[in-house]
């Protein structure tokens, strides 16, 4: 009712104040938006430069013939991805990886999940025996490769594996990782990522571990569960379901983007024995040169993983309010 | 009755640990010891064999510890013409620190703008890069490659270290940690007539050393011992890193292994150094990201 009282010079009065506001709201929000891109600038300014513009490129160049040449000469359609797709090569490293998965992923669950409760379980000297094991994350696959290749897993007879089956049970030496049957570079090649990772994943399941609350082992036994197995499968195992789970999916990401233990232990004539997506598509864009090829298989790993992490986030409630 | 009945023979039980018990113990440290020194073995034999001479590592009698030291081998390894060992230390130094550097500063930026300054688009901005989350560098390093390749960078120190500061993942994780600030202390910086960069530099900033040293710590461990990027892009031996300069000896026709190993051992001296001082850092890093992708 108010309003219909007002005189015109009020009405003015408050028009000019209202416009006001709104020029201040409006200059703050642009000096909120100043302030926003001058935080975040610079990383998606990285982002769009060395992330989505290259995946773009990429994916006008698999269309592409683009040989020893970063633009494309000449479209192909969809020829890259048949060509990619009938790849002996290409099936066969994705073959590898999902063989160096179902061997890694299960060994280094248990192993990572048996290191953890064992040195949860001890008082004295535990932060020592988690340096222990927790150290090798600090070398490199390249200084690992060195050493399960020339010394550990040596095919002449003076590497470590071949001496102590000689002096201890007098065998012959074996061709650790050029022999393809029995293929023992699966050997070499699982216990060098087992060393190098096995202390992280340990480290996530003893946080997982602490975590629990003391009091639900105590009441299990006053209920008259016994200590070890029981306690074990019935509030241990559930209770690190979600530390589990993580390791796992770390793990399956982790093994297909492995690559430099492949290059530098399967080298030279061993590529062909056990050779993963990445150091195929490295040998096709690099040694090759063949752009627009090593683009259509980069696009379809990207994919392939983009498919998994989706599943992934599903399986984990991803994006839920929790 | 069954809470009663075990109450009671619980407490019948003599004080003091059981023979089970201690026996557990024992087994348990036993294990631990002999599991201890087996992931001790690979760091004592990059020593040992990078120490010895060479017919010691390679006689069909293979002795633990060879039977004298030859530091020699160092200056052998450094005066190599075919292995530019110290030009790789160099790269890597450099690389690692820029890259620490640099990731670690926009990436906390970045973070700390996701989590605080009202903007419309926020949630836009953030959702192009979660998106990054889901596709691991190393997947698409053919389209980077061609990108730095285009921008003339392959065998240049930025072509080897500005696609790495850029992290999704690092930011991910400081928008977490920003977001859980107390923001008592912010307000308190403003009402000292502080704006968005002041808080953050003279609040903020000071206040997060332990998160941004575990992250620092990990981005540098990682990018010491980066092989993929530095393979593809330094292909001049002027911008090897330590890490490509030893994968190119391992691979090369003529073996010198003391020599490797020597170089081996120097490569991963400054980790070592660093994983005993920060180790704290190291463990909190891993736990907040579980693995650098």
């Amino acid at each position: 009712m108010k309003s219909l009282t007002t005189t015109s010079a009020e009405m003015s009065a408050s028009r000019e104040e209202a416009q006001k506001s709104v020029k201040k709201v409006r200059r703050r929000s642009l000096n909120t938006v100043l302030i926003f891109w001058s935080f975040v600038g610079p990383l998606i300014l990285g982002l769009i430069v060395f992330f989505y513009i290259p995946i773009i490129w990429s994916f006008v160049l698999s269309f592409a013939h683009a040989r020893a040449t970063i633009t494309p000469a000449g479209w192909v359609g969809l020829a890259n991805y048949r060509a990619m797709l009938n790849d002996h090569e290409f099936i066969k490293s994705l073959v590898t990886f999902t063989i160096f998965a179902a061997f890694i992923v299960p060994t280094t669950l248990a192993c990572a999940l048996g290191l953890a409760l064992l040195v949860n379980s001890i008082k004295l000297a535990q932060g020592f025996f988690r340096s222990v094991f927790f150290l090798p994350t600090a070398c490199s696959y390249v200084l690992a490769s060195i050493v399960w290749k020339m010394s550990i897993f040596n095919g002449s007879a003076y590497g470590l594996a071949n001496n102590v089956r000689y002096h201890l049970f007098g065998l012959d030496p074996i061709a650790w990782i050029s022999s393809p049957n029995p293929p023992w570079y699966w050997l070499v090649l699982v216990t060098v990522r087992l060393w190098l990772q096995l202390g992280i994943y340990m480290i996530i399941f003893i946080a997982g571990l602490q975590e629990i609350p003391r009091e639900l082992y105590e009441a299990a036994l006053v209920d008259g569960a016994r200590r070890g197995w029981q306690t074990f499968r019935n509030i241990t195992f559930p209770l690190l379901r979600n530390a589990s789970i993580a390791v796992l999916l770390l793990n399956v990401i982790a093994a297909f983007q492995a690559f430099d233990e492949f290059f530098n232990i399967m080298s030279g004539g061993n590529q062909i024995l056990a050779r993963p997506p990445l150091v195929y598509l490295y040998n096709i864009a690099l040694s090759d040169q063949n752009y627009g090829y090593g683009s259509a298989g980069a696009i379809i790993l990207t994919i392939i993983i983009v498919i998994f992490t989706l599943i992934q986030g599903r399986f984990l409630g991803f994006g839920r309010s929790d | 009755m069954a809470t009663l009945v075990s109450r009671s023979t619980r407490s019948g039980r003599a004080p003091g640990p059981s023979a089970g018990t201690i026996m557990s113990g024992v087994l348990r440290y036993a294990l631990l010891i002999i599991l201890g020194l087996l992931f001790l073995l690979p760091f004592y034999l990059i020593v040992r064999n990078g120490l010895a001479a060479e017919r010691e590592i390679t006689s069909p009698n293979w002795t633990f510890f060879p039977s004298t030291l030859h530091f020699e081998n160092i200056q052998e390894l450094l005066n190599d013409p075919e292995v530019p060992f110290i030009d790789g230390m160099i790269n890597s130094t450099v690389i690692a620190l820029l890259q620490t550097l640099g990731q670690i500063l926009i990436s906390a930026l970045a973070g700390y703008g996701l989590a605080r300054i009202p903007y419309r688009w926020a949630n836009q901005v953030f959702f192009a890069i979660l998106v990054t989350l889901m596709i691991p560098s190393a997947v698409i390093f053919v389209p980077t490659y061609v990108i730095v390749s285009y921008l003339g960078w392959v065998s240049t120190l930025q072509g080897l270290i500005v696609p790495g500061v850029f992290s999704g993942f690092t930011t991910f994780l400081f928008r977490q940690f920003f977001l859980g600030f107390p923001r008592d202390l912010e307000d308190a910086g403003r009402v000292d007539g502080l704006g968005y960069w002041g808080v953050f530099w003279r609040v903020v900033v000071p206040n997060s050393y332990g998160i941004i040293a575990a992250l620092s710590v990990i981005t540098f461990i990682a990018s010491w011992n980066a092989f993929l990027w530095p393979l593809v892009v330094g292909q001049d031996a002027s911008a090897w890193t330590v890490q490509v300069v030893l994968s190119n000896f391992l691979n090369a026709q003529v073996l010198n292994l003391h020599e490797l190993f020597v170089g081996a051992t120097i490569g991963i001296l400054p980790l070592v150094i660093i994983f005993f001082i920060l180790q704290r850092y190291i463990v909190e890093g891993y736990k907040q990201s579980g693995i650098k992708g």
